[in-house]
């Protein structure tokens, strides 16, 4: 097993009102090969905040983010496109996620676009794509709010496997669903991480949803990495009294 | 009552009426554009000739709008006005779109210092009374009407880079435009392709409604003779001459005056329709039947 993403003290420091609000401070972990790495906390701990910066979307104001060995922190143009072939994201809100003045196929055809596919092939490439996520061809001609939110996160899935990439970050990807639909998203994302070998950063605050999705888990508090280690482990001998609570306040 | 109507008429033709309703406009404010464009070749009499022979005459077979009073034919005037009046609102709305847009732009997507100095400059535009700032940058510039149309482009800039800023600002940090990032989009296609479009409703939509706000602005710094000098055909300075005979000869001021209702209410209705076109989860409020 190879380290797919190695992330070496990040930090990043907000101000509001000139006062220093530390969202993420000295954080480290590493993912393996096809591993579901789960990172859980209360909401504002920083998880958001940490996907952002190993993403590139935020500016990290210290530390590494290796990504296969290479360094991707502070990367611009050409390189950090390059990034995002391999490394994806999918958000909270899916809907949100798209843009409203275009269709879910637009959306999902702009990362191949950007790589210069001819449309016709990017076309065929997004209705295979949806179908991987069990949605039906039309939907790629239909506009973020004229489907449901569950339809829009299999679609937002589908625009992050495009372009095949290795490492999916999922942003409480399942959060803004309901219960029901949220099992589905799960199921698929354990598919598709089964079957495309994908390594999955999977941030949530639900415990027993990462219980199941997960082989590790990292607990996060106030911007720091307070717990680590496997998902049964972590949530059935909680070593710290934080993670106690947490795990407390869901059982 | 009322909204049972509306129910009606959305469930009849969802969609289908928005498009009826640009083709509508738009060939309306096409054609006033192609008269503008045409005018010296469709004008019935000299636009410029005097007579004082016929002077103030009243609407007749000949003269269908009436004559002023150095006998020059009204409707000939009305339509030749419509180039002066309407192209110069129209340049002085694209101006002032421009580059109200490209300031609005940097300074919410850039932010920092450039956008504090930017909205600082535009904050002494927007405090100073605009019209005279306009009539102390017209006289300055005495170029005629286009000395016009650059003093007001000078004080209406401030207003779109104002709205663009703030609709930049709102929607920068959207999901879709970190997805579009990822999706390996540089800043330029960003822009372009997922803010530009999105934020153009609110602007357009001021853009049309503005056009009747710049002709009267225009017309006004031609009434002082800071914009288009006479004997140019310009409705606003049209209507200022026909002033004083308001009672005896109405028509001298009528002209002009029902040229400028008609102009200004096609473009507002275009405006809306603009709008209504370009932000679709306004379309699907409409199609909706609620």
């Amino acid at each position: 097993m190879e380290k797919i993403l190695e992330v070496k003290n990040l930090r990043k420091t907000f101000y509001k009102n000139r006062s220093p609000f530390p969202a993420v401070e000295d954080v480290s972990f590493h993912l393996m090969k096809g591993e579901c790495l789960g990172l859980v906390g209360e909401s504002g701990c920083g998880k958001s905040t940490a996907a952002r910066l190993i993403a590139g979307l935020l500016e990290a104001d210290r530390g590494s983010v290796g990504l296969e060995g290479e360094e991707i922190l502070g990367q611009k143009g050409k390189k950090k496109r390059d990034v995002y072939t391999k490394l994806q994201m999918v958000f909270q809100t899916p809907q949100d996620s798209f843009d409203p003045r275009r269709t879910l196929g637009d959306g999902i055809m702009e990362s191949m676009r950007n790589r210069g596919m001819k449309k016709d092939r990017a076309r065929e490439r997004m209705y295979r794509l949806l179908e991987q996520v069990e949605l039906d061809r039309s939907f790629g001609d239909r506009y973020p709010y004229e489907v449901s939110g569950g339809e829009c996160q299999r679609a937002a899935i589908a625009r992050a496997l495009a372009v095949d990439p290795l490492l999916v970050i999922c942003d409480e990807a399942t959060s803004a669903l309901d219960v029901t639909v949220q099992a589905q998203i799960v199921e698929l994302l354990k598919r598709l991480q089964r079957e495309r070998k994908l390594s999955l950063l999977f941030i949530c605050h639900d415990l027993a949803l990462v219980q199941h999705m997960c082989q590790r888990v990292l607990v996060m508090y106030q911007g720091k990495i307070i717990e680590q280690g496997t998902a049964d482990e972590v949530i059935q001998r909680p070593r710290e009294a934080y993670t106690r609570t947490l795990v407390d306040s869901v059982l | 009552m009322r909204e049972k109507k509306t129910i009606v008429r959305k469930q009849k033709a969802p969609g289908k009426g928005i498009k009826l309703k640009l083709i509508l406009w738009g060939s309306l404010a096409l054609l006033i554009l192609l008269t503008a464009a045409f005018a010296p070749y469709i004008t019935p009499h000299d636009p410029y000739e005097q007579d004082l022979g016929r002077a103030l005459w009243a609407p007749c077979r000949e003269y269908l709008l009436g004559t002023d009073r150095y006998g020059r034919d009204m409707l000939s005037r009305v339509i030749m006005g419509a180039r002066t009046s309407v192209f110069s609102a129209v340049l002085l709305v694209l101006i002032t779109t421009v580059t109200g847009s490209v300031a609005g732009t940097v300074c919410g997507y850039h932010g920092g210092k450039l956008d504090t100095f930017l909205m600082r400059v535009s904050d002494v535009f927007l405090a100073f009374p605009g019209m005279v700032f306009a009539i102390a940058a017209a006289s300055v510039l005495k170029g005629g009407l286009f000395g016009a149309v650059a003093a007001l482009a000078l004080i209406s800039w401030p207003k779109y880079a104002r709205i663009v800023r703030s609709q930049v600002m709102a929607i920068k940090n959207a999901p879709y435009m970190e997805a579009a990032r990822l999706a390996g989009s540089g800043t330029v296609k960003i822009i372009f392709r997922h803010m530009l479009p999105n934020i153009a409703g609110p602007v357009v939509t001021t853009a049309v409604l503005d056009m009747g706000t710049m002709m009267m602005e225009i017309a006004g710094l031609s009434f002082l003779g800071l914009g288009a000098a006479p004997p140019a055909a310009e409705w606003g300075s049209m209507m200022s001459n026909g002033r004083s005979m308001l009672q005896t000869s109405p028509w001298v001021i009528l002209a002009p005056g029902c040229a400028i209702f008609l102009t200004v209410m096609i473009f507002n209705l275009l405006g809306d329709t603009v709008r209504d076109l370009l932000d679709p989860r306004q379309r699907k409020k409409e199609e909706l039947p609620l």
